[in-house]
């Protein structure tokens, strides 16, 4: 099988291509990246006008599978990934069972062999059943192929115990990435702490439960010699405490999501439930921050923290109504138009951090166009217009804060392993 | 004048400075059904209003009643303790079903903030908010300010303080929003660890000395203590809360002769406010009890006439 995408513009962070390019496919890898590639290929796509980028990779993504195949399967989840362009993700571990034993990673990846359509990676908990007490046996989860471990949706509040985690996955070369939240200072909170939660009469969650707690998870990977990786950062503060820790040259690297670039707290006022969750949008300023955060560096990754949870969890009264979005179907597109459109960011510096950067912290071979890479790609088509319906989602879950927004520039392909994954 | 044409009311804080006019000046013309000889008209003839309440309440729950009977709507009362919300319906399914009966406005308590917003919603009859969690309480707030005009002849330049755990209060949000929007300055006053943060965003003052803030007041309102709330918050000691901030003859005898002592009930004598106080010259506790059956009937009135202008 091979496959010949002609005279797109060939966007590739990785080998500091930005130019017209053919890019020849022959089995699950790229052969070739050249003008004007004379090779006979079995199929053909003619690019012309179009963008050619890595497909992304998304490390931060719920697919709730095992134990909440109401919410969301490895199936459809992988088919919503690369409906919006990712190609590879990082499947967070809290399920049911949580990833946290040898057995439950088997079960985990017979799954994955049954059913994904894009490359899941598998991040296992850090801790059994994420409870924050017993560490996980990480030496033996890396060997049955996790790439990463995360206690996400909590945090570890005993610091020996996160010391010695980041000793020994450091050992494992597994990345760690951590939700930092304390919730002695956040607990029952469901919006921004201030006005926000004050005039909607909810308690607030802090920023200083979130910086804080990074402020604290840094030092102590600093004290391990151990990388870290900070999830979902929403607020301007916990930008300043990474800017500094990376200039003092602390190994950590940091994520956002697009829905803390995109939306301020504001959305929340009229108790839109798909404006919640954790942690919450924030306010202006804080947008303003994540974005230079973005621009300097101090932010590596935006990842879509995609949580996706039924209408009968979600669209009740707030207070009890789950925390979390879709977003894997939003993640380009939200992206493209908060960061490229405005100008923020050029195509190259952008595209890095949806598929180079998060590859390399997680260790995998992804993100790149360059000859035997992996044929993973998008084709984007920047000039269609077009808006987000709840209809077209193919998520098992409809909670996305972005239905009715309207974008410019949609995917026409997803190249997964070599192959049409996906057409719109 | 301006025409009313929303089916629901849900808070203070989205409505025009007009629109709350409009509601005050239509339930001054609705308080005069109550002194008649008959005391209804038939304005709602033929419409039924539920109750739906979600957390214990006599006071509003009744004062809906008799709102909705002066104006000879029917009316049913379901309650959490005899309905379905018990075996686990969900708030929109039991607001549906009310629906599905044919009901024509809903009014809801409910101890969640935004429920009454949710339902609204989802629904296409009204819905009116008796109160939602630490929210919104918009009929209280309107017939606190109609009182307010009622004795003051004004909003406009007001000096209200309202005093008492503000972090918690619904009747303190939905008066804020009220009174700026129609002129007045609004003072809350409290112990530090109940004045909720960016409360100053919404447009009022914060003191936390009581009689600083009663100084140039023209009305203070006096929120109620719940000593028995169970929140795990800190909360202040209260017969400390009572040297400090309760509103007794000795604090008024250094303010405004003519101030205006308000309380949305129910009161604690010896907590908040003194029994003197309470029963005083200065307090129309029992006036707004009064007003509050013209401020329901016409928010009642409002919202169905509004849904008919859709």
């Amino acid at each position: 099988m091979s496959l010949l995408i002609k005279g797109g513009r060939v966007i590739d962070p990785a080998n500091k291509i930005d130019g017209i390019c053919d890019i020849l496919i022959e089995g699950s890898k790229i052969s070739a990246v050249a003008k004007d590639i004379k090779q006979k290929a079995k199929q053909v796509i003619e690019a012309k006008g179009k963008i050619v980028m890595p497909g992304l990779v998304d490390m931060h993504v719920h697919l709730r599978e095992p134990g909440r195949e109401d919410k969301e399967t490895i199936k459809s989840g992988t088919e919503a990934a690369l409906k919006g362009g990712v190609t590879t993700l990082l499947a967070m571990p809290n399920t049911s069972p949580p990833i946290d034993s040898i057995e439950n990673i088997r079960l985990l990846k017979k799954a994955i062999k049954k059913d994904a359509k894009a490359d899941v990676l598998i991040a296992a908990t850090i801790t059994k059943a994420h409870a924050g007490k017993e560490l996980t046996d990480m030496a033996k989860l890396k060997k049955e192929g996790a790439v990463a471990v995360t206690d996400d949706g909590s945090s570890i509040d005993d610091e020996k115990k996160l010391l010695n985690a980041l000793k020994k996955a450091k050992d494992s070369r597994l990345t760690v990435s951590c939700h930092c939240e304390d919730k002695a200072l956040s607990a029952g909170g469901h919006v921004n702490l201030g006005f926000t939660s004050t005039s909607m009469g909810l308690r607030g969650i802090s920023r200083e439960s979130e910086y804080k707690r990074i402020e604290r998870d840094i030092a102590l990977a600093h004290k391990a010699k151990a990388p870290i990786h900070i999830a979902h950062v929403s607020c301007k503060e916990s930008v300043d405490v990474i800017k500094i820790a990376k200039r003092k040259n602390v190994k950590v690297t940091a994520e956002t999501a697009p829905h803390y670039f995109s939306l301020s707290e504001e959305s929340v006022w009229g108790f839109d439930t798909n404006m919640k969750m954790n942690p919450p949008l924030r306010g202006k300023t804080d947008m303003k921050a994540i974005k230079q955060g973005l621009k300097d560096g101090t932010i590596d990754v935006i990842a879509s923290d995609h949580a996706p949870h039924t209408e009968n969890e979600k669209d009740i009264e707030f207070s009890r109504s789950e925390f979390g979005i879709i977003g894997l179907e939003t993640i380009l597109y939200v992206s493209i138009q908060e960061l490229v459109l405005t100008g923020l960011l050029d195509w190259k510096e952008f595209i890095q951090k949806l598929s180079l950067n998060p590859a390399k912290i997680l260790g995998v071979e992804k993100g790149s166009l360059g000859k035997g890479s992996a044929a993973d790609m998008i084709i984007y088509d920047p000039g269609a217009e077009w808006s987000f319906g709840k209809q077209e989602i193919l998520s098992k879950s409809g909670n996305s804060p972005f239905i009715g927004r309207s974008f410019k520039g949609k995917i026409l392909y997803t190249i997964f392993a070599g192959k049409v994954a996906y057409r719109a | 004048m301006i025409k009313w044409n929303k089916k629901d009311l849900t808070g203070l804080r989205d409505l025009s400075k007009e629109e709350i006019e409009l509601i005050l000046n239509t339930a001054s013309s609705f308080k005069e059904v109550s002194t008649r000889g008959v005391k209804k008209v038939p304005a709602l003839r033929g419409k039924t209003v539920v109750n739906l309440f979600y957390e214990p309440s006599t006071r509003t729950r009744v004062s809906f009643e008799v709102a909705a009977k002066r104006l000879s709507a029917d009316v049913i009362n379901v309650s959490t303790e005899t309905s379905s919300v018990k075996k686990g319906e969900t708030l929109i399914d039991t607001g549906s079903n009310i629906q599905a009966l044919r009901a024509d406005i809903i009014v809801v308590r409910h101890n969640s903030s935004g429920a009454a917003i949710i339902l609204a919603r989802h629904l296409g009859i009204c819905v009116i908010n008796g109160g939602d969690g630490w929210h919104e309480h918009p009929t209280q707030a309107l017939l606190d300010m109609f009182t307010l005009k009622e004795k003051l002849g004004r909003i406009k330049g007001l000096n209200v303080v309202i005093v008492g755990d503000i972090a918690h209060s619904r009747v303190a949000r939905s008066n804020i929003w009220g009174l700026t929007k129609l002129g007045a300055r609004v003072t809350v006053c409290a112990p530090k660890m109940l004045i909720p943060p960016g409360i100053e965003e919404m447009g009022a003052r914060v003191e936390y000395d009581i009689d600083k803030a009663l100084k140039e007041a023209d009305a203070v309102n006096v929120l109620r203590m719940q000593f028995e709330r169970d929140e795990g918050a800190a909360f202040p000691e209260r017969f400390e809360y009572f040297r400090k901030f309760a509103i007794t003859k000795e604090r008024l005898a250094k303010t405004k002769k003519d101030i205006v002592v308000m309380h949305p009930g129910p009161i604690n004598r010896g907590i908040e406010i003194s029994s003197e106080v309470a029963d005083g010259d200065n307090s129309v506790i029992l006036e707004q009890v009064t007003n509050g059956i013209a401020i329901r009937m016409a928010v009642l009135f409002l919202v169905s006439q509004g849904r008919q202008s859709k």
